[in-house]
This record gives C-alpha cells, sequence and structure tokens, in this order.
C-alpha cells in the first residue's frame, strides 16, 4: 500500500516539474514585463519575482511609434479577413452537407490537400501577383487588403471543413419538420440552422482570429513599411539586430500581444482541440 | 435531399420542370463557388505562375514587366547542381525527423502521465498546457531570444545553478547545431500541448476492463501499452505524426527570428529561410520558384499519406 502510495506520489511529483518546465517562459515574460530594467540588466542572478513591480515598461511600449496604429492595422485585417472567410465557409459548408453534386467528393480531398501546403512555398508567385494585379493593375503590396486576400484563402480550408463537421450533427428531420410546417427553405435556414451552428461560427471565427492574429511570415512579405505593418512584424522588429537590452520593454509588448490570443483562446480550446483532427475524432 | 422533403409535401404543383430543375442543380455550385474563386485566385493561379517563372530568369530587373527570358529546366539544373541545395534539404529532414520525434513521444509519455495524476495536479497541467498553446509563435521568440541571451539570459543561470557545467556566458548560437538545437527546444514546446491533449482524449477511449484484465494477469506496463493502448490510438498518432512532419518540414519563422536575420547562413539554413533568402533577399525569384516547386512536391508526396487517411476516417460520401 506504502509502495502504491510513494509510486502515486512520484508522478505527481513528475507531474509538477513538467507543469513548472512547459509554463516557465511565460512565467519569465509576465515577470519580466514588470521588473525595471535596472533590476533585468543590474545583476547576473535574475530575481524570481519583481521586486518593485511597475507597470512604465507597458507605458513606454505603447507609447513607441507606430505601436497604436499598428494594433489597428491588425485588428482591421483580421476583422475583414475573418467575416469574408466565414461567410464564405459557411455556403461552402451548406453546399456540401446539404447537397449531393458531382465534384463534391474531390472539392472535400482537396480542401484537406491544401490546408497542408506550407505558405512559405508561395511567398514567390503571391508577392509578385499581388505587387501587379493581373487584370486590374493594381498594387496590392503595402495596402492591407493584399494581406487580407491571403488571410482569407489561409483560413478558408480549415473552416469550411470544421463547418461541414458541425452541419453533420443537426439531424436533418429538424429542418424537414420545420418545412413540413410551411416554412421555405430560407425560413428553415434561418430559424433552425443558423441558431444551431452558431457556436461553431463562432468557434470558427476565433480559430481564424488566432490564426491571422499570429501570422508573420506574408506580413512581413507583403507590408514592409511601419505604418502599414500588422503587430507581430513590429515586435519582430522591436529588438532589430541587435538583440540587446530593453528586455522589459520587449516581454511587455509581447505579453500585450499574446493576451488577446490567451483570452479567445481558452474561449475556444475545446472546439479548435476537435477541429485540427476533426475528420479523426468526429467522424 | 431536396428532392425527399418535396416528396414530403407531396408536389403541390407542376411547375416548369427542366427550370426548377436546373436553377435547383445549380444551388450547390453557387454556393460554393465564393471558396472556389478564393482558392483559384489566391492557390491554383499562383501555382501555375510559380511553375512559369521556374522557367524563367525572373528576377529584381524583370519584376515590374512580370516575364523574363524563358530558359527551360536551367533554374532546376542549376538548384540540383548545388551543394547548398543537397546540405539544406538533409539538414531539413533531420530536423524535421528530431523536432517530430520528440513532440510525438514527449507528447504521448506527458498525455500517460497526465493519467496518472491525482485531479488537481491533472488540472493545473491541463491549464498550463494550453496556456502554452496559446502563445503566439512571434511571442514565444521573442521570450527564448530573452531567455538564452548571452549576457543576462536566465537558462545560463539555471544550468550553472545545478551544476551541468559552467553556462557563464554561453553563445547558444554560436554553432549551426546549437542554434537549431535551441529553434527545436521552441517548436516542440509550443507543439507538445496539442499532441498531449489530442493523446489525452484518445485514452479515454481505452477500454478500462481489458487494462484491468491485463494487470491481473500480470502483463507489465509496457506489454499494458503496447498491446491495450497502442492499438487504440494508433490512429490518432498516425494522424498527429503526419501533421507534425507537414508543419515541421515547411516551419520558418521560429527558426528565421530566433537566429536573428545577421546570423541567418548557408550553414544553418533550412528549406524554408533558403527558399526565403533566395527570394526576398537576393531577388532570385526564377530560381527560388525553382527550390519553391521541389519543396512543394516533397510536401506534397508526404501529405498524400495523411490525406488517404483523412479521408478514409472522414468517410467522405
Amino acid at each position: 500500500m506504502s509502495h502504491r502510495l510513494g509510486q502515486k506520489l512520484g508522478w505527481n511529483a513528475l507531474g509538477l516539474v513538467v507543469f513548472a518546465v512547459m509554463v516557465f517562459p511565460v512565467y519569465w515574460m509576465i515577470s519580466t514585463a514588470f521588473k525595471t530594467n535596472d533590476e533585468i540588466n543590474g545583476s547576473v542572478t535574475p530575481g524570481w519575482v519583481p521586486r518593485h513591480p511597475t507597470l512604465q515598461n507597458f507605458s513606454r511600449v505603447t507609447h513607441k511609434a507606430y505601436f497604436w496604429t499598428d494594433v489597428k492595422n491588425t485588428v482591421i485585417v483580421v476583422l475583414v479577413a475573418i467575416s469574408i472567410a466565414v461567410v464564405f465557409a459557411f455556403l461552402a459548408a451548406v453546399a456540401l452537407e446539404k447537397y449531393r453534386f458531382t465534384g463534391r467528393k474531390f472539392f472535400l480531398v482537396l480542401l484537406i490537400g491544401v490546408q497542408m501546403l506550407p505558405g512559405i512555398g508561395l511567398i514567390i508567385p503571391l508577392y509578385i501577383l499581388l505587387a501587379h494585379v493581373p487584370l486590374l493593375h493594381l498594387n496590392l503590396v503595402n495596402h492591407l487588403s493584399g494581406l487580407i486576400v491571403v488571410y482569407i484563402s489561409a483560413v478558408l480550408p480549415f473552416s469550411v471543413w470544421t463547418l461541414r463537421g458541425f452541419l453533420m450533427g443537426i439531424p436533418k428531420e429538424l429542418e424537414e419538420a420545420a418545412m413540413v410546417d410551411g416554412s421555405s427553405r430560407l425560413g428553415a435556414f434561418f430559424r433552425i440552422l443558423l441558431p444551431l451552428v452558431a457556436p461553431g461560427l463562432v468557434a470558427v471565427s476565433v480559430f481564424a482570429f488566432i490564426v491571422s492574429w499570429n501570422e508573420y511570415v506574408f506580413a512581413r512579405l507583403l507590408l514592409n513599411d511601419g505604418s502599414t505593418q500588422t503587430i507581430t512584424v513590429w515586435l519582430a522588429n522591436y529588438i532589430g539586430g541587435e538583440k540587446a537590452l530593453d528586455w522589459g520593454g520587449l516581454m511587455a509588448a509581447s505579453t500585450l500581444i499574446a493576451l488577446p490570443v490567451v483570452g479567445f483562446f481558452l474561449l475556444v480550446q475545446r472546439r479548435i482541440a476537435f477541429g485540427l483532427t476533426a475528420g479523426a475524432v468526429r467522424g | 435531399m431536396g428532392a425527399t422533403a418535396e416528396a414530403a409535401v407531396g408536389r403541390p404543383r407542376r411547375r416548369p420542370l427542366v427550370w426548377r430543375r436546373i436553377a435547383n442543380g445549380s444551388v450547390p455550385y453557387l454556393l460554393v463557388a465564393p471558396v472556389v474563386l478564393v482558392l483559384f485566385a489566391v492557390l491554383a493561379y499562383p501555382i501555375y505562375y510559380l511553375v512559369r517563372i521556374s522557367l524563367e530568369d525572373f528576377t529584381l530587373f524583370t519584376l515590374a514587366k512580370g516575364v523574363g527570358p524563358y530558359i527551360g529546366l536551367k533554374n532546376f539544373s542549376s538548384v540540383l547542381h548545388d551543394q547548398v541545395f543537397w546540405h539544406t534539404l538533409l539538414r531539413t529532414v533531420v530536423f524535421t525527423a528530431v523536432n517530430v520525434t520528440l513532440t510525438i513521444v514527449g507528447g504521448t509519455l506527458i498525455a500517460l502521465l497526465l493519467k496518472r495524476l491525482w485531479t488537481p495536479v491533472r488540472i493545473l497541467l491541463t491549464v498550463g498546457l494550453i496556456l502554452v498553446w496559446a502563445m503566439p509563435p512571434v511571442v514565444a521568440v521573442q521570450v527564448w531570444i530573452w531567455m538564452t541571451n548571452v549576457q543576462n539570459g536566465v537558462l545560463n543561470y539555471v544550468l550553472t545553478t545545478l551544476h551541468f557545467g559552467n553556462y557563464d556566458g554561453h553563445n547558444w548560437f554560436g554553432s549551426p547545431i546549437s542554434s537549431l538545437g535551441m529553434a527545436t527546444t521552441l517548436i516542440v514546446w509550443g507543439a507538445l500541448p496539442f499532441v498531449v491533449i489530442t493523446v489525452y482524449a484518445a485514452l479515454s477511449q481505452v477500454p478500462h476492463e481489458l487494462v484491468e484484465a491485463a494487470q491481473i494477469d500480470g502483463a507489465p506496463s509496457w506489454r499494458v501499452f503496447k498491446d491495450v493502448t497502442m492499438p487504440v490510438i494508433a490512429p490518432i498518432l498516425y494522424l498527429l505524426t503526419c501533421l507534425s512532419i507537414l508543419w515541421d518540414f515547411g516551419v520558418f519563422t521560429q527558426v528565421y527570428l530566433l537566429i536573428g536575420q545577421p546570423a541567418i547562413v548557408p550553414a544553418n539554413y533550412v528549406m524554408g529561410i533558403y527558399l526565403w533568402e533566395q527570394a526576398e533577399v537576393l531577388d532570385l525569384y526564377g530560381r527560388g520558384a525553382a527550390i519553391s516547386i521541389l519543396m512543394l512536391v516533397i510536401v506534397a508526396a508526404m501529405s498524400i499519406f495523411y490525406v488517404r487517411r483523412m479521408v478514409r476516417t472522414a468517410e467522405i460520401t
């Protein structure tokens, strides 16, 4: 008995060690954000908690050039991309789930395949094509709209796939019953389908938010001016090449940028976990 | 299903049938049209364009015109005869193999550990993992840069204090192996939560009676894992491994930002960075396009395994 208890204690101790190792970087980011740079750079021995907790890093960072401009840019890009992507994805998901049509299977397989392509492989053609958009003769490099188009396509395959999973869970009988009761197809759609699929729409929107808020490669590629950047590029440029010194500011900025993602993530974590392996887990 | 619904109503009136049929038949196509259009414009056409410029001498000078002189397969032969390409490919394969192995094995072990914890400890660890999962990669890179910096990085301090040796002033970015090793810690750290939580969910489907029966029969725990647990979680591990391979092979952001632009040299290239440097820094778009295509072909070949399994398990009908 005591042997078993000892074993149990051992596993739990190991669990706490794993917890400490995994969470430490996050803790260290937050802890550093509240320290003065004197405390950070003053001694080689790090203090585990801030000795004189201060908000000066946060106020300094938010007054830096372009911080709020770039936050605003990110919010615009993310919101526009999500709204368009979710509407498009929902329409496609309805078609895939409620109709049988030629090319349907091919389209589904294509969606899974497309999802796996690495974005980095397409930087060259997308850069050139957005710099000289064919037919329209536009230059969308350094315009938010170019990035918006890229983000829409980046989140579409996942969104269609996940929303289709949500629609699959809704019994056909509900919709049919509404139509028997005299509702039109459209009426049944708005009164029955839409409310039931609303949690799916929220989950997909949040996922799309996180993906686009976090994106770096295309933001760096397509927007290269301080006033049109997004926030990840702003952060990556914070210390520049020399890797030094304003660690307090860097960690304060990191904390601020991670905050909305963490908040939204906690909101829908369960659904995202399902969504990523949608086909495998939910069938 | 439209037909079923109509049958249920009992077809009240006859309308001009042909027109109705065409109108009804086109509805699903209209619904998928926006997605198809976006994917065509942002994926299909760019891939066609990529193939086209990979056959051209396309550089900064031809950028404005949008078309360069046709040179056939010269870009490909130039890339395939370049030592840097083969070294980068090999490095990327090893880098991917190490990252994926650590992620999948580590993730499975932590998931198994999670099963054995007391509820409060388990909840604590789960919340911690979700917190890590939610960290934006670009933010995580900044934290890594700070933790590993030469002057006062906490990593050197901890390693020295715990008597792993004298790491005072140790530069983790002094050699390609050490730099990429640091990138590995960052990537594996970020990827673990997803694997742990997914495997943990799969573990709950392992029949409890079977495990107990095997234990009563005196099977050692590795046998229980191999013969009872493994068959249940194998399909999900297969998918996770495929996904991790594809993600890690195409990795760019973490490696590029952690090592940092001035320190990026051919000796620490991975494929994504090689490609970026050719196109963005050297403006060799044609040659970069050839590398892109080679990379996309490799990824497409690998993703066949994933797509086939997904198609089968999702029961696309």
